[in-house]
């Protein structure tokens, strides 16, 4: 053994390690990729190795071959082999390995789970660390479910090093398992407050990264971040609460109003500049949320704004960009005020840093009036001229547009000028924004109407000189212009001045270059043209001219009848043989121009590019559902039931596709999809929605524009959009000279009809009358469309699943607790009704303290609960009477809440007082932020409520269950969450409740029901009749004064002889239990494992001790050699109670029940697997009937599943077969049937032993209830 | 949330990558790749924030970067970290493994980049900020460090 080792590292010194590899890699720079590969065929030798220490080495090699980009997963299970180590050397190799190339498609990492969790309980802290962390990168669904619980108990670890590894770790368990959220919520909202900064950092980050998803569902943390926030002094702390704020504020207003002192205190002492600019950019979002509702805070917009031009002026380019960043949220709500920093912002477009320009031009967008538009596109445009990279000038270009475009053109004074920016803007080279432009001057050209004469005659000229756009290839994003300006042109041919010359452009050869989809537009519109010119010289006496464009047409038209592109293609070849037809009857003299043009009579509106979307879903149309029933699925598997067993009831097919589940048909859209996209011959979606062709009946009451004259008609060439700003300014002299002379009269063309979008500019702007007086048509939506805007949202979005209401969960008791499908998986994840940790309990608080609770009987926790629950709402009632009182004297509410100790006495005449900690009134979100101002005529309702409260408090007192409606005080809880808006509202039902109360009282007597009951069914699996009622498998092993053991067996699918056992421990009294010891007496045919070493007849260790009231889970694994026969074992649990003076040796006897069940494993089956199995004629039959069962169908075969981990394959209205198999591969099929109160089981099973025994059981399940 | 840590030289070459969402390997020398062509190109006195990576993220990621004699440090997150505690903690870092490394320059992280691997690990764990303080760092990685080295030496005996 010791020679061994020598020899192993001797070997060693001879192999290559990192730093002789990377030497390696430096010398071989010429033939880099040869040296690697032989050193990797030299890791491959050292791999197949026995040592550890040569695989250990190999492995570090490959996971710095693995940043160089070779991929190494073919080592992935070495990896596995050295992350099992013992010796953390090796051990954080292997794992650091794992964390770089392992993710959930690695097959191996389904073997880690067990050394995972080894390591996690492993008692050196390091060992637990590197497991963390590893576990961090390449946790997957599978590993989170099944090590969720032992991170969470690792939340509670005495070393903070690793309390704060596993809080943050749980982020990534919820990402991949969102079930864990519930149940370990309490938890993590405990850390929150963990004496160690760092833990209690990785709690607000944890929660913080949660909040930032799904920020609804965190509202009632709000009061304890907030304390956080006044007593924290970590910088980092600070940043991130202060950005949950942020995200927490648009959605409760009166949390942004209790906010804004304390920051601004912050923002005023603090010197770190991280945290200043966090607390600005939370001011602002405050602002932002409250800027409907209080107009007094301009001294808070002020001091941002002031702060943040600090930041711009910083020669920091990091503050400066920092700065613009937080002033362009401010522009959104609050434009006045950074307007007047204009000066500033422009500086900026001339700043050397990117970043920087990009971050102004955001700000530019808030910044146009009508008046200085030009001015600033001039400026761009300058930039765009001077600007090198090809990104940065696209950026500019979106820019030019949006800042143009915004709100409906709003501050274009000028089409023309528009048009012109947009003309030169297609001479930029190799923009990728070519269709942006094309989109503007379709948009423009439809929507203004008096512009067309000028877009028409500028786009003629773009399509004759449309060589200079397609001559470079670099160019090709620009010829989407061409689209535009070819339809442009078509579309509006009645305004050009020399249709034939553009006739003959858009014919041209060079044409058949064009991207497909251009020359389709380009063929349409030809024959638009053709049918203008047609009609202009038909008026003509000489008819060669008309003879003469009908030839250019057949001449020209045979290219594009050759195109590859089916649309051009098809365009074409209907054209020319439309053409062809024309000349025909041109050569009879026929007149035949209007028939022609009538061909694309017709105007057209605009459509808005979300319409079709909005169009509502009938009534009645199921647009998932079958319209036929698919053929091939449905006849086999209507017949096969019949024929495998012996006794077959008449049944009904009915079809059951509409039970297809979601996913299913999620699935079967996108295969939809794609045979769609892959259809040559079905309709897609057309790139531009706008260019929908419609009769128009509301064409005629669209307002002819008056053009004015003062701006010339004919621009030569291209055109400069300069002029226009110098044509514009005389224009506004003169407007306003001629306004100077004319005072009294009133402009004809003055903003008669639009008056209203006027009004939204700056009053300076009041001034500036436009060239054109513009009827903008406005998009059309369809009728009844829907106003939602969520349509953008991801579907795949992981967050989405974590959206969880944890509310309840957090707040008083009963509300909703954690139901059972919610309890962390222990192993297996099935229900644990039994369980009684304290945080089902409810009181998250007092789970919290972990205080020792009193034992008690149900019945009086239950009394307990309810009168806690009136004490409380009794308080918050006083709460709520006291606050008035606090607005009349102004009082803030920290004052407050210092008073409620006070409160809390005056309540407090009880025997048992349970923990009522201040978090319980902190999480009161409502109470917290009352501060805010009240409408005054609820102050008298509030008055009264106390008035009325003040009877059932006394009773409460006096110890008897209060009275009140069941329901009531669920009503009123939930009501308590909602905002202030019906503060109001619910102030006056309150109060009619209490009336109603005070008349019932006495009347009857109501025991409130414990709620979580009733609240945990509709949590559970519901199937589409009722819900069903909650179930569990844990069954009570044993119970004595201190301790009660619960129990589940599960069989180990990956181990034929295998079964688990999860007991849960539960601490029933006041003293803490430790060294618990689990033993039993073992038979021939069923062992416990016990780890190597031990002797056969040693008990096993609990690994972990119970303080009071607390319980916990171990797993403990049996052997098994034959599984047909269920059986006990006996056994004992020994443990000592330790108080604080005197500790004692316990024993429980207890004794293991083995079923035949328990080696049972759901398995899903296909129904044609199913089918296939049953007729092979391996299996034995047998039945059995249970009479008097009265639960529904569905019922019965959830119990059935749960309880005997069956699954159903097909189920037909009262007739199901279902199947599991055993661990050892027995398959086991049923068929259940009922009629009345009558079940009858068939059974099927290739060991006759294991199914009469399974079917007893199924038996004695249905016998006991 | 910080979805990639990566160091690299003025020439591009890798000397840390440190992925908290999974690409394959050639996905990651591109945006290596990407992200080094994006850097190096800007100038030394302008912001340490840059928008725009494809590859990586999306819009709502930055990079946020710092320049160190010979090599890049650069953090690429979401808009939940603060831009400025980024640049705090790529500082934190490089401190740190100045300290661990004793006048760290880029032949250490060329040697041992499994070390300055541990030395990440005890600051940023899967995505998140895990450590900020310097002290607490170097106390762990030097403890690991130290049970490293009884280790070895135990077989070496």
């Amino acid at each position: 053994m010791a020679l061994k080792i020598v020899k192993g590292s001797i070997d060693r010194m001879f192999d290559k390690n990192l730093q002789d590899l990377v030497r390696g890699i430096r010398n071989h720079k010429e033939d880099e990729a040869k040296y690697i590969s032989t050193c990797i065929d030299e890791i491959k030798q050292e791999l197949k190795q026995d040592n550890i220490a040569v695989k250990a080495n190999a492995v570090c090699k490959l996971t710095y071959l693995q940043m160089l980009g070779y991929d190494v997963s073919w080592a992935a299970f070495n990896i596995v082999e050295v992350m099992s180590s013992s010796k953390f050397t090796y051990k954080r190799i292997g794992y650091l390995a794992a964390s770089q190339c392992f993710h959930e498609s690695t097959d191996v990492i389904m073997l880690t789970t067990n050394q995972i969790r080894k390591d996690l309980s492993s008692p050196n802290q390091y060992d637990t660390g590197v497991a963390l962390t590893g576990l961090s990168c390449f946790v997957t669904p599978d590993l989170a479910r099944d090590l969720a619980n032992d991170i969470m108990t690792l939340m509670s670890h005495t070393k903070p090093y690793i309390r704060k590894k596993a809080v943050l770790i749980m982020y990534k368990v919820f990402l991949k398992y969102p079930e864990s959220l519930r149940p370990a919520f309490p938890r993590l909202k405990e850390k929150l407050e963990d004496p160690d900064p760092g833990v209690q950092s990785a709690a607000v980050n944890v929660i913080c990264e949660l909040a930032r998803r799904n920020p609804k569902n965190y509202l009632s943390l709000a009061p304890l971040f907030f304390k956080l926030m006044t007593s924290s002094t970590n910088n980092w702390v600070l940043i991130k609460i202060i950005k949950l704020f942020g995200a927490l504020t648009p959605l409760e207003p009166r949390l942004g109003k209790k906010l804004i002192e304390p920051l601004t205190n912050l923002i005023h002492s603090t010197s770190a500049m991280s945290l200043l600019y966090e607390c600005v950019n939370t001011v602002i979002a405050v602002l932002i949320s409250l800027s409907s509702g209080m107009p007094n805070h301009s001294a808070s917009i002020q001091l941002c704004v002031q702060k943040l031009r600090i930041l711009i002026e910083d020669s920091d380019q990091n503050l400066k960009y920092l700065g613009l960043l937080a002033m362009s949220k401010i522009l959104k709500t609050h434009p006045k005020s950074v307007q007047s920093h204009k000066d500033l912002i422009l500086q900026c477009l001339d700043d050397k840093d990117e970043s920087i320009r990009l971050r102004a031009l955001d700000l530019l967008y808030g910044m146009v009036s009508k008046k200085n538009l030009m001015e600033i596109v001039k400026k761009l445009m300058l930039h765009v001229d001077k600007a090198e990279g090809t990104t940065y000038r696209d950026e500019l270009l979106t820019k030019i547009i949006d800042i143009c475009s915004q709100s409906n053109y709003q501050y274009i004074t000028n089409f023309e000028w528009y048009i012109s920016i947009l003309v030169e803007l297609t001479r930029l080279e190799g923009t990728r924004h070519g269709h942006l432009i094309a989109s503007q001057m379709l948009d423009v050209a439809i929507r203004v109407k008096a512009i067309r004469v000028f877009a028409v005659a500028q786009m003629a000229t773009l399509l004759d000189n449309a060589h200079l756009l397609t001559g470079n290839v670099q160019r090709k994003g620009i010829c989407e212009v061409l689209y535009a300006a070819a339809w442009i042109c078509g579309e509006f041919s009645e305004h050009l001045d020399n249709p034939t010359q553009t006739l003959e452009a858009m014919l041209r050869p060079k044409v058949a270059t064009l991207p497909g989809h251009i020359q389709a537009v380009y063929v349409q519109n030809a024959a638009k043209l053709f049918a203008t010119v047609l009609k202009s010289q038909e008026g003509n006496t000489d008819s060669t001219a008309a003879q003469e464009t009908s030839q250019l047409m057949i001449d020209r038209l045979p290219l594009f009848v050759q195109s590859a592109n089916l649309e051009v293609q098809e365009r074409a070849s209907c054209i020319l043989q439309l053409v062809k037809y024309i000349q025909k009857l041109q050569q009879k003299d026929v007149e035949i121009a209007e028939e022609v043009i009538a061909l694309f009579a017709g105007e057209l509106n605009p459509v808005a590019p979300k319409a079709q979307k909005k169009v509502p879903v009938p009534e009645g149309l199921d647009l998932d559902a079958w319209i036929n029933e698919p053929p091939s699925e449905s006849e086999s598997e209507d017949e096969q039931p019949r024929a495998i067993f012996a006794k077959e009831e008449p049944k009904h097919s009915r079809p059951r596709h509409t039970e297809v589940d979601e996913k299913e048909l999620a699935k079967r859209r996108e295969a939809r999809k794609q045979e769609q996209a892959n259809n040559p011959f079905y309709i897609k979606s057309s790139p531009s929605s706008q260019k929908v062709y419609q009769e128009a009946p509301g064409v005629e009451h669209i307002p002819v524009v008056q053009i004015d004259l003062s701006v010339p008609l004919k621009v030569p060439g291209l055109p400069m959009s300069d002029q226009y700003v110098k044509l514009e300014e005389e224009r506004r002299q003169k407007d306003r000279a001629d306004k100077k002379k004319k005072e009294k009269k009133k402009r004809k063309e003055k903003r008669s009809g639009r008056g209203k979008r006027h009004d939204s500019g700056p009053e300076s702007e009041e001034d500036i009358t436009p060239a054109h007086m513009v009827d903008i048509v406005t998009e059309e939506m369809p009728e009844n469309a829907l106003p939602s805007d969520d349509d953008d949202k991801d579907p795949n979005d992981p967050h989405k699943a974590l959206d969880i209401d944890l509310d309840n969960l957090m707040e008083m008791a009963g509300r909703r607790p954690l139901a059972d499908s919610e309890k962390l998986p222990v192993r297996s994840h099935r229900a644990a009704e039994v369980l009684k940790s304290p945080a089902q309990d409810g009181d998250a608080e007092s789970a919290a303290s972990q205080e020792p609770k009193k034992k008690s009987s149900k019945e009086k926790r239950e009394k307990k609960k309810d009168k806690d629950r009136d004490r409380k709402k009794s308080k918050e009632d006083k709460k709520k009477k006291k606050k008035h009182k606090h607005e009349e004297k102004g009082e803030d509410l920290l004052g407050g809440q210092a008073e409620e100790p006070v409160v809390q006495s005056e309540a407090t005449s009880e025997v048992a007082a349970p923990p009522t900690s201040t978090t319980a009134e902190v999480s009161d979100l409502d109470f917290w932020l009352s501060n805010a101002p009240v409408p005054s005529n609820t102050q008298e309702a509030a008055t009264v409520v106390a008035a009325a409260e003040a009877a059932p408090t006394s009773e409460v007192a006096s110890g008897t269950a209060p009275d009140s409606e069941p329901d009531e005080p669920k009503d009123t809880e939930t009501e308590e969450t909602k905002s202030s808006k019906h503060k109001k509202k619910k102030q006056k039902k309150e109060k009619e409740e209490k009336e109603k109360k005070k008349k019932k009282k006495h009347h009857h007597h109501h025991h409130h029901s414990d709620g979580g009951g009733e609240e945990s069914v509709q949590n559970g699996t519901v199937e589409e009749e009722e819900p069903l009622p909650p179930m569990s498998n844990y069954c009570l092993l044993a119970e004595n004064s201190y301790i009660k053991m619960v129990n589940d067996i599960q069989g180990n699918l990956q181990d034929g002889s295998q079964v688990v056992v999860s007991v849960i421990f539960e601490n029933k009294c006041d003293s803490f239990l430790k060294s618990m010891e689990f033993n039993v007496l073992d038979s021939l045919n069923s062992k416990l494992q016990r780890p190597e070493g031990s002797g056969p007849h040693d008990g096993l260790t609990v690994p972990f001790q119970l303080p009071p009231g607390v319980s916990n889970e171990a797993r403990f694994v049996f052997t098994m050699q034959s599984i047909i026969t269920p059986q006990k074992l006996k056994g004992t649990l020994t443990f000592i109670v330790k108080n604080e003076d005197s500790s004692t040796h316990e024993k429980l006897d207890f004794k293991l029940h083995f079923t035949c069940t328990s080696y049972l494993i759901s398995t899903p089956c296909y129904s044609d697997a199913f089918a296939k199995l049953l007729e092979s004629g391996d299996l034995k039959c047998s039945s059995v009937k249970l009479e008097g069962v009265v639960m529904p169908f569905h019922h019965l075969l959830a119990r059935i599943c749960f309880r005997h981990h069956f699954s159903v394959v097909e189920r037909i209205d009262s007739c199901a077969s279902m199947y599991s198999r055993s661990i050892q591969d027995h398959h086991v099929c049923l068929l259940v049937k009922t009629s009345g109160q009558t079940v009858s089981i068939d059974a099927k099973c290739d060991e006759p032993t294991l199914l009469g025994n399974v079917l007893d059981e199924i038996k004695q399940t249905f016998s006991q209830c | 949330m910080i979805k990639a840590i990566l160091i690299f030289n003025n020439h591009g070459k890798p000397r840390l990558s440190k992925f908290y969402e999974h690409y394959n390997e050639d996905t990651e020398q591109q945006i290596i790749r990407e992200t080094f062509h994006l850097v190096s190109k800007r100038d030394e006195n302008v912001c340490n924030f840059l928008e725009g990576g494809m590859l990586i993220g999306g819009s709502d990621y930055k990079l946020i970067y710092r320049h160190y004699a010979t090599l890049y440090f650069v953090f690429c997150v979401d808009s939940s970290e603060s831009e400025l505690g980024i640049l705090d903690l790529i500082q934190v870092f490089v401190e740190t493994l100045d300290k661990c490394f004793e006048n760290v320059c880029e032949l250490d992280l060329i040697f041992h980049v499994d070390k300055v691997h541990n030395i990440l690990a005890e600051m940023v764990m899967g995505g998140m900020v895990l450590e900020t303080n310097m002290n607490e760092i170097i106390t762990q990685v030097d403890a690991q460090n130290k049970m490293e080295k009884s280790e070895v030496t135990s077989v070496l005996a």
